[in-house]
């Protein structure tokens, strides 16, 4: 059997692989394109590389790893106990609501999530407020590296929770009822059966959340309390915006990039792969019951994770309403932008699930077919490479593809192309955590049979992919779709007429005193999100 | 196939033509063309008077309309651009971009005077620290006693590297303490509470009540009592005088062979153009208005003494200056 299966596979093989090439060129070309027009323009004058690298980016570096470093750990070390409590307790009432929650901060420009956390943690917050109030004394000032963490850790937490909680959930039922049946204690069932897939999904995961806290720009500045707190990001931003000296960006650009591969790498080092479930599960996932303290404990971590998520949205919601909603609903000014904002996400979202389809269908049969030889570039590039992309600030990709357009045609015309494909590309590492744990398991479930009955291409993909990816698909949509609506990135830096979205039009009533009303587009720019994900879960989970 | 290119092209360039035969192209900035800004009533009016057809190009700020023009070089489709401060008119004019003006600017009038062939101001504001009287009854009198103050009084800045407003404290402090700005900001460092990439950032933590003082503008005031119709928030009066910004737009080469360019820039030194820019920019008109302005901009601050550097000292030392605020206050 085996023997006339090799020459039959190796094609198919070669064509899937395709896909996942298709998707790095895509994402090359991206970049790469950025790079050239950067090069290009910075060669003219390419005195501010070599002026770079001076004791103030010393320092820059370092505080840019310390927050960053810092904040993975704030961030990832919560969200396994969050993870592993909402895997526990898989019917408790308004934990689907939670998980919705969840997703609301990544749709939140910074300055919004600042101001949602400061409303919690800040001078004015609820926190002191209540310290004044019981006579505990004087709150604390959150200004400096904590703020930085509290506000990082808000954004994380709930998206590394999502992530981990993606992986648990591809542990076989089998395991479970073995487990149960064996009478396993709590601490052994996390020691033997939760801890190995989620260690098998926390190098990607921290690596993609460390990468976020490396190219924060406005909250590291906003509550970083002065410029001792800068990152590598504002000084990229300083020399392209105020300086505009292309070959210093591309120099601390690459920096950049350097370092965080170094991290990355570090990362993967410490993680290891988790060994394919090739049995067809026989039962379904049956919730053990679970002990009274264990319940009350987790218990209590969900609901400290509610308040710390829930509260600066609270606070969101609570200023968004003060607004006059009615006249901004009815503004064509905000209809527009809103418009805007759901077809350029929509599409992108679209983009980003074709892409990372590939990429990780691609890897996984790279993976299948180097059996237990070490792997390869482009392997380890369809996987932690992608996020690669994260760490290139999207005001250089802006303003390479800017520089190199203009030499053909009307750069801004292709603005609303160029949202499109970076927030794809941005959101390609996301929607890998989220479809990546699915799809391996299974494949390594079902791809011998399909090779066996000879089920290959499209009829794969209808009868045997899609069932098991359409739930994860529709989960990595939604957080692609979330993660676009709220990006500002790459036109921030020169602006274009068509492209007037959302987020942008909140920043500018904020910048001209219309506070109020950016709360009010806060509000409706969290509430669609909210709302996207509920039809993508409500679509990704229907009953075939 | 040749043929068909070949009309494409003579067709396109036609068009092109008429286009900009009736069509005048402004680059400005997104405050200015929002519904609420000048945009919408500067291009009605001048509309009404030109029989053409006024086009906004909106980016996000100065800096920003700035790096547009350099990135379109040659091939910019702007034949004004609106919206730069003297800060950036140096950086502007080695670009090769912007052309002279030739216009009659007697009607424009700003503090200490303006002379430039390029850049011709329409508007200026003056810097200036906005205090919560709910959280603060006594404010600084001078620059003097804000850096030397009570450090639990906090105040909210921006960032010179990021910002425009931050950029113009730095200068403002550089204009009065001189050499010793190091040693003043080092003081100061331990009043403020954060510095924020840019003033909306800023003015949103003061609006919020996390500091009772933010660096804005003397006309601050003028927009919570004149549309919301507060006096809570007002400006601190300095007596070593105020920091100047003055709001200039500039000809670009394009322009120079579009006759509705400079008919534009006189059109903005007039009446009809200064009268919309108090209450929709919120800053000084440069320019003689047809009414006197809303008794509320003559509640506002009257700075003793306008401080302002010129732009070559300024490009010349900026990055010097930065590294010198960089050190003192990462101390």
């Amino acid at each position: 059997m085996a023997v006339r299966d090799e020459p039959l596979t190796r094609p198919r093989g070669a064509v899937h692989e395709w896909r996942g090439l298709a998707g790095l060129a895509f994402i090359g070309l991206l970049i790469g394109g950025a790079l050239l027009g950067l090069v290009a323009e910075g060669a003219r004058d390419p005195s501010g590389a070599r002026d770079a690298f001076d004791p103030y980016l010393a320092r820059v570096v370092r505080f840019t790893l310390l927050q960053a470093i810092l904040s993975t750990l704030a961030s990832v070390l919560p969200a396994i106990v969050v993870a592993r409590a909402l895997s526990r307790h898989g019917a408790f009432r308004g934990r689907g609501l939670l998980l919705r929650l969840f997703s609301v901060p990544l749709a939140l420009p910074q300055i919004v999530a600042a101001l949602g956390v400061l409303a919690l943690f800040g001078r004015a917050g609820l926190l002191a407020d209540l310290a004044s109030a019981s006579g505990l004394g004087h709150w604390p000032s959150i200004y400096g590296l904590s703020g930085i963490l509290i506000a990082h850790a808000f954004f994380n937490v709930p998206l590394a929770a999502r992530l981990l909680l993606q992986a648990l959930d591809t542990i076989p039922a089998d395991h479970w009822r073995l487990a149960s049946q064996l009478g396993m204690a709590p601490w052994s069932t996390f020691g033997l059966i939760e801890w190995p897939a989620m260690r098998a999904a926390l190098p990607g995961i921290a690596g993609l959340v460390f990468m976020l806290c490396v190219t924060s720009f406005t909250i590291v500045l906003t509550l970083g309390g002065g410029p001792a707190a800068t990152t590598l990001e504002v000084a990229i931003y300083q020399a392209l915006r105020f300086d505009f000296d292309p070959a210093r960006a591309l120099v601390l650009t690459a920096l950049q990039l350097g370092l965080t591969i170094a991290i990355v790498w570090l990362l993967a080092r410490l993680g290891a792969d988790l060994a394919g479930e090739t049995s067809i599960a026989v039962s379904r996932r049956r919730y053990a019951a679970i002990g009274g303290v264990e319940t009350l404990f987790n218990a209590a971590v969900l609901m400290l994770a509610l308040a710390f998520v829930g509260g600066p949205i609270a606070a969101i919601v609570a200023g968004g309403l003060e607004a006059d909603l009615g006249r901004l609903i009815g503004e064509h000014a905000v209809r527009a932008a809103l418009a805007t904002s759901l077809v350029l996400a929509f599409v992108a979202a679209i983009l980003c699930c074709l892409l990372t389809f590939g990429l990780v269908s691609g890897r996984k049969r790279l993976e299948a077919r180097r059996r237990s030889s070490p792997a390869g570039l482009a392997e380890r590039l369809m996987d932690s490479g992608t996020a690669l992309v994260l760490v290139v600030p999207p005001i250089i990709i802006g303003a390479g593809w800017f520089l190199l357009l203009r030499l053909f045609a009307d750069a801004f015309a292709f603005a609303p192309v160029m949202v499109v494909c970076v927030n794809a590309v941005m959101a390609i590492p996301f929607v890998v955590r989220a479809i990546r744990p699915a799809h391996d398991s299974a494949f390594d479930r079902h791809d011998r049979l399909c090779r066996q009955l000879g089920i290959t291409g499209m009829a794969r993909l209808r009868l045997v992919d899609w069932p098991v990816m359409r739930r994860p698909l529709a989960t990595g949509f939604a957080f692609a779709m979330a993660l676009s609506i709220g990006d500002l990135g790459v036109i921030a830096l020169f602006g274009s007429e068509q492209v007037q979205t959302l987020p942008y039009l909140l920043l500018a009533r904020m910048s001209s005193y219309r506070t109020a009303d950016a709360a009010g587009i806060a509000l409706i720019l969290a509430v669609f999100c909210f709302l996207l994900i509920m039809l993508a879960e409500r679509l990704g989970g229907e009953k075939r | 196939m040749r043929i068909f290119t070949l009309l494409t092209a003579a067709a396109t360039a036609a068009f092109a033509q008429v286009a900009s035969a009736d069509t005048l192209t402004v680059y400005t900035y997104e405050s200015f063309t929002a519904e609420w800004g000048p945009g919408p009533q500067v291009e009605k009016a001048f509309e009404a008077e030109c029989g053409c057809d006024l086009e906004f190009v909106a980016v996000a700020d100065g800096v920003a309309l700035l790096n547009r023009v350099r990135l379109e070089g040659e091939a910019t489709k702007a034949d004004i651009v609106l919206g730069l401060d003297t800060n950036l008119t140096t950086a502007a004019k080695a670009t090769g971009l912007f052309a002279e003006h030739n216009i009659d600017t007697a009607a424009i009038t700003v503090p200490g005077g303006w002379s430039d062939d390029v850049f011709v101001p329409y508007d200026y504001g003056y810097f200036a620290v906005i205090y919560d009287t709910q959280q603060m009854t006594t404010p600084p009198g001078s620059l003097k006693e804000l850096v030397e103050g009570d450090a639990g009084q906090k105040i909210v800045i921006q960032d010179p590297r990021t910002s425009t407003p931050g950029l113009g404290l730095l200068l403002w402090m550089k204009a009065v303490y001189g050499d010793k700005a190091g040693e003043a900001w080092a003081e100061l460092s331990d009043r403020i509470l954060t510095v924020t990439p840019g003033w909306s950032e800023a003015y949103g933590l003061f609006t919020s009540g996390e500091a009772p003082m933010v660096l804005s503008y003397t006309t601050s005031p003028a927009y919570h009592m004149i549309a919301e119709d507060t006096e809570r928030y007002q400006a601190a009066g300095f007596s070593e005088g105020h920091y100047l910004q003055i709001e200039l737009a500039g000809l670009t080469t394009r322009g120079t062979e579009n006759p509705l360019a400079r008919q534009f820039l006189a059109f903005m030194t007039g009446p009809a153009f200064q009268d919309v820019i108090p209450e929709t920019n919120w800053m000084f008109p440069a320019g003689k208005t047809s009414e006197p302005l809303d008794p509320a901009f003559s509640k506002l601050v009257k700075p003793q003494e306008t401080l302002l550097i010129d732009a070559e000292t300024v490009e010349a030392n900026r990055q010097a200056w930065v590294d010198e605020w960089l050190s003192a206050m990462s101390r």
